[in-house]
């Protein structure tokens, strides 16, 4: 099994809204791939059908070569999703929102798979606050550790970084990379083509419920427009200069 | 599907864990359920019950049936409440999208509704003998009564799921409290329904909890109970039946 996705023909509606019009695309085990598309252009739709949250209309939809339709057990042994809107549970603390999660998945000793996962992620000092106290940064990345417990081999992301502060958006970046480094094949949803440039091994862009191209970035690259040379004084983007600031406060 | 059979009631112990720590921590929740009925048994027993003929001689052996009932009736709105927000914040999609049984995170809700009941109701009684509540009955009749709430809370619950469920707000997930509040109300929970005009007369005798309180308070006066227990049974299944299968749908459906 070559293809941890594979999509071939997926139509969906929304009553008389016509979301996905016939998508196709593969997802090579152990890749990163980036669905990159406008607001409302069907990327959590998609996720939810290949995630078997959404029954399609029509189309063949294989997840880790199990038919989300016909063996949809099989498909949720598999994977996990990270939604796009932080799915913890804000009364219970970051800790306890990870056990709960790793006897949901009957690991070994959900304490000790807690504990790693608090540290992997920079949450260990906050691990008995209540979530509901975390910031926004904080509150994703528990977000996306409860997705890892269980280490499965294929891990969904809708929109990780939507709404979060630049630092917080390259801490993601950063554990994206090292979940990748490891083998796990992800399946990222982004409006920003920055972001699907600096993760992913292959993207795909949605458009007007089709995936318009899909390829790797470097052939992407080929169809763009080609930079223009143009003298200019180039403005920092506010991206750096905030970058700059934090860099200046840390060494201080 | 195997293993996730042999897992279910593990998971659904999960599932009652994180609800029951929900309700511990946002102990006002269990306050005010318990606290609101206590205030309406000592304004009736004490301020009304001078004037209420109910044909017994103690008020409070004659109120607390309809009271505890109204305890339960008023724990219904919290209920659709964190289902409604467990769906908005996508937790049952994550949930949902993990190898668990699709049905035990509703059961965990319920099955808080249950325990959470039952806590309340208990602190109710406890104030009612301090103010001379007194029963004759015996073991099997508490546990009739013990039986016949669980019913009455399963059926409501179920209803509050539908509620929360489907809602598209969290005020809309909250109105279901306000038809419920009033069906003690017009029952024979404070008066007999024999000191009635007609027509209310009429719904009251035909609605679900007078046959309820009837039966509880039956079987806690020692006194027969009579086919009312049955009718009171019919509304508690047939309700509990109806709205659960209504609520799982819409659960499937994902609100
Ligand atoms: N449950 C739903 N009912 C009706 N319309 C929906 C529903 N979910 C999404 N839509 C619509 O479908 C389109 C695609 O939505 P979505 O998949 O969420 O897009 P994206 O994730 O790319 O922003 C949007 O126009 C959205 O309004
Ligand atoms: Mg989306």
């Amino acid at each position: 099994m070559e293809n941890s996705i594979q999509v071939k023909g997926l139509q969906k509606s929304y009553r008389q809204l016509h979301v996905l019009k016939g998508v196709d695309f593969e997802v090579k085990k152990g890749s990163i791939f980036a669905l990159l598309g406008s607001n409302g252009s069907g990327k959590t739709t998609i996720v939810k059908i290949l995630t078997t949250l959404l029954k399609q209309d029509s189309g063949n939809v294989i997840v880790n070569g199990f038919d989300v339709v016909a063996q949809p057990g099989n498909v949720r042994q598999s994977i996990s999703l990270t939604g796009q809107f932080a799915a913890v549970d804000e009364i219970l603390t970051g800790r306890e929102n990870l056990v709960m999660i790793a006897k949901l998945r009957h690991v070994k000793d959900p304490l000790q798979v807690a504990d790693d996962l608090l540290k992997r992620f920079g949450l260990a000092d906050a691990a008995n606050r209540r979530a509901s106290t975390y910031s926004g940064g904080m509150r994703r990345r528990l977000d996306i550790a409860m997705s890892l417990v269980g280490e499965s081999p294929l891990v969904f992301l809708d929109e990780p970084t939507t709404g979060l502060d630049p630092e917080a958006r390259i801490e993601v970046w950063r554990i994206v990379k090292e979940l990748a480094g490891n083998g796990t094949t992800v399946f990222l949803t982004t409006q920003y083509l920055e972001e699907a440039e600096q993760l992913a091994d292959r993207i795909a862009i949605l458009h007007e419920g089709r995936i318009i191209v899909s390829d790797t970035l470097a052939a992407l690259k080929k169809l763009f427009p080609p930079a223009k040379v143009e003298y200019i004084e180039k403005q920092p983007t506010l991206e750096e200069i905030f970058l700059a600031i934090i860099g200046k406060k840390n060494e201080n | 599907m195997e293993t996730i059979k042999n897992y279910y009631l593990m998971d659904m112990g999960v599932m009652l864990g994180r609800s029951l720590r929900h309700i511990f921590r946002s102990l006002d929740t269990i306050i005010t359920v318990t606290i609101m009925p206590i205030a309406m048994m000592l304004l009736f027993v004490y301020v009304l019950g001078g004037a209420i003929q109910t044909g017994t001689d103690n008020y409070v052996n004659y109120l607390l049936p309809g009271i505890l009932l109204i305890a339960v009736a008023n724990s219904i709105g919290y209920v659709s409440y964190r289902l409604f927000l467990d769906k908005q914040r996508g937790i049952f999609e994550r949930f949902n999208s993990m190898p668990i049984a699709r049905s035990a995170a509703l059961w965990g809700h319920v099955l808080t509704s249950l325990v959470s009941n039952a806590i309340s109701l208990v602190v109710i009684i406890l104030v009612a003998l301090l103010m001379g509540f007194r029963s004759p009955a015996g073991i099997l009749s508490w546990l009739a009564v013990a039986g016949i709430i669980a019913l009455f809370t399963l059926a409501l619950t179920w209803v509050a799921a539908i509620a929360g469920l489907s809602a598209k707000s969290v005020d809309g997930a909250g109105v279901i409290a306000y038809p419920i509040h009033f069906l003690p109300l017009i029952s024979s929970a404070f008066v007999p329904t024999a000191s009635m005009p007609g027509p209310v007369r009429a719904f009251a005798e035909n609605q679900p909890v007078t046959p309820i309180v009837e039966a509880i308070r039956a079987l806690l006066l020692n006194q027969p109970v009579g086919n009312g227990i049955w009718v009171a049974l019919a509304w508690c299944v047939g309700i509990m039946i109806v709205a659960c299968l209504v609520a799982g749908r819409v659960y499937k459906k994902g609100g």
